[in-house]
């Protein structure tokens, strides 16, 4: 099991965005069919923000559906989010939304599939943040 | 003077099927759309009309000017640009989305048309439009896009259509933001605020439909359609540079400006799958102008460099989702 924890839609730009970081992660699934997955140790979640509708469906369902289990939210430790600025009140909602009901801080936001800077950060960033937890 | 040629329409036309879905992003992008409906009548702009008489002249011309430019990309945009793009839908609720594009923008266009009739008289409003069909860079910015909407080729349409949603626009809405920033016209904000919303879910559409087209290419053909982007957004970033000293200059905001437009051509650029263009050190965007944008942008979020507030989680954000069990 990976210490990272992330979705993407099929558009892929948070998946993009793993990529870069070049750590080993799990894809929370797309569809209700596949295998639910289950954290089993300590991780950081990637998730995008799903923007407008007022605030409504800023969480993705998959990743509401993966912290409905008790388990994997017990082992949540903080959320990046991904939106864009665009979207006014609601950028990078989905981390706030998720940082209140799970008490863990949003570590990081980014836009998009993030620029080469965020990739810095949040690499160097997670490094210190595990050492620290 | 020859006739224009007729718009291409598709050749074939079944009932669509709302229970049959191809793409799951066509539904979303369609709920996303709809759930972000507005118009502009329910936006108090009257509210503004004491603020607008505290801006001197040449401030004020200078926001009509801004206000008809974006009037003119809306317009087409609404009349050509989205509907140019049904034709190569590849599933039906793809064009169903494009026809709901389409009427958005023409509700944006509109809606500039709301702000001059609260704010301005008759022949102000007049001389604001001629000076739009008389400005030679806005024209240009106009002729380049509407040559691609008329061309043969479905993705090159694509990439005109998301750097005229996520860039051309951002030389004007700097403008309101300004304002926004400064208290003023904060209603007619408030508006724009809507229509930059909306943008960014066309850009984010239509950029997400391209690039499934280019996977489909050979290497060879992704590399021309890469490199024919990032000429036209060369081309179209010379021009708007030109529009910005045009506008802004007599107010000195020009350099302020053009940041902005270099962090939204970045943005473009990652709706259409690209890696940003501008380095970091062109595109700090003013923070009053980026927190006017987005009341969360400026804030330090970044847990990760440690510095003062950012520890905090969350305070209660209120969702009224009903899927969360707990």
């Amino acid at each position: 099991m990976t210490r990272l924890v992330y979705f993407s839609s099929i558009s892929g730009n948070t998946h993009r965005f793993v990529e870069k970081l070049g750590a080993p992660a799990a894809r929370i699934p797309l569809y209700a069919k596949e295998p639910a997955l289950n954290a089993d140790e300590p991780f950081v979640l990637v998730t995008p923000t799903y923007g407008g509708g007022n605030g409504r469906g800023a969480v993705p369902k998959q990743v509401i559906r993966f912290l409905n289990d008790e388990e994997n939210r017990g082992l949540l430790r903080g959320v990046i989010a991904a939106g864009n600025t665009n979207f006014g009140e609601a950028y990078c909602l989905a981390g706030d939304i998720i940082s209140a009901k799970c008490k863990v801080p949003t570590l990081y936001r980014f836009e998009l599939f993030g620029t080469q800077d965020d990739v810095n950060v949040v690499h160097d960033g997670l490094d210190q943040f595990w050492k620290a937890h | 003077m020859t006739p224009p040629e007729k718009l291409k329409l598709v050749d074939q036309v079944q009932a669509i099927n709302w229970n049959r879905i191809e793409d799951e992003k066509d539904v979303e992008v369609w709920h996303r759309l709809t759930g972000n409906f507005w118009l502009p009548e329910k936006v108090p702009l009257s509210n503004d009309v004491q603020s607008w008489n505290t801006l001197n002249e040449q401030e004020q011309v200078l926001t009509m000017r801004v206000f008809t430019g974006l009037t003119l990309l809306d317009t087409i945009q609404g009349t050509v640009g989205a509907v140019s793009l049904i034709p190569d839908a590849v599933t039906p609720h793809e064009e169903a989305v494009y026809t709901n594009i389409a009427f958005m923008e023409s509700v944006h266009a509109k809606s500039y048309s709301s702000i001059f009739s609260t704010l301005c008289s008759t022949k102000e409003i007049d001389e604001a439009f001629r000076w739009s069909v008389e400005n030679e860079n806005l024209q240009r910015k106009a002729a380049i896009i509407m040559d691609y909407y008329r061309g043969d080729e479905p993705l090159k349409r694509k990439v005109a259509s998301t750097l005229l949603e996520s860039f051309l626009f951002y030389s004007g809405f700097y403008l309101p933001m300004y304002w926004s920033s400064r208290a003023k016209l904060t209603n007619t904000a408030d508006l724009i605020r809507l229509i930059i919303r909306d943008e960014a879910v066309h850009g984010y559409y239509i950029g997400y439909k391209y690039q499934l087209g280019v996977e489909k290419l050979g290497a060879a053909e992704q590399q021309e359609l890469k490199d024919y982007t990032f000429n036209l957004m060369y081309e179209l970033y010379e021009n708007e540079v030109q529009y910005t000293q045009d506008l802004y200059d007599g107010v000195g905001l020009t350099e302020d400006v053009k940041k902005f437009l270099h962090y939204n051509a970045n943005k473009a650029l990652m709706n259409l799958g690209y890696e940003p263009m501008f380095p970091k050190t062109a595109t700090d965007v003013n923070p009053s102008i980026l927190s006017a944008l987005s009341p969360n942008a400026d804030e330090n979020h970044d847990f990760f460099s440690g510095s003062g507030s950012s520890y905090v989680i969350g305070k209660a954000v209120s969702t009224e989702d009903e899927d969360w069990d707990f």
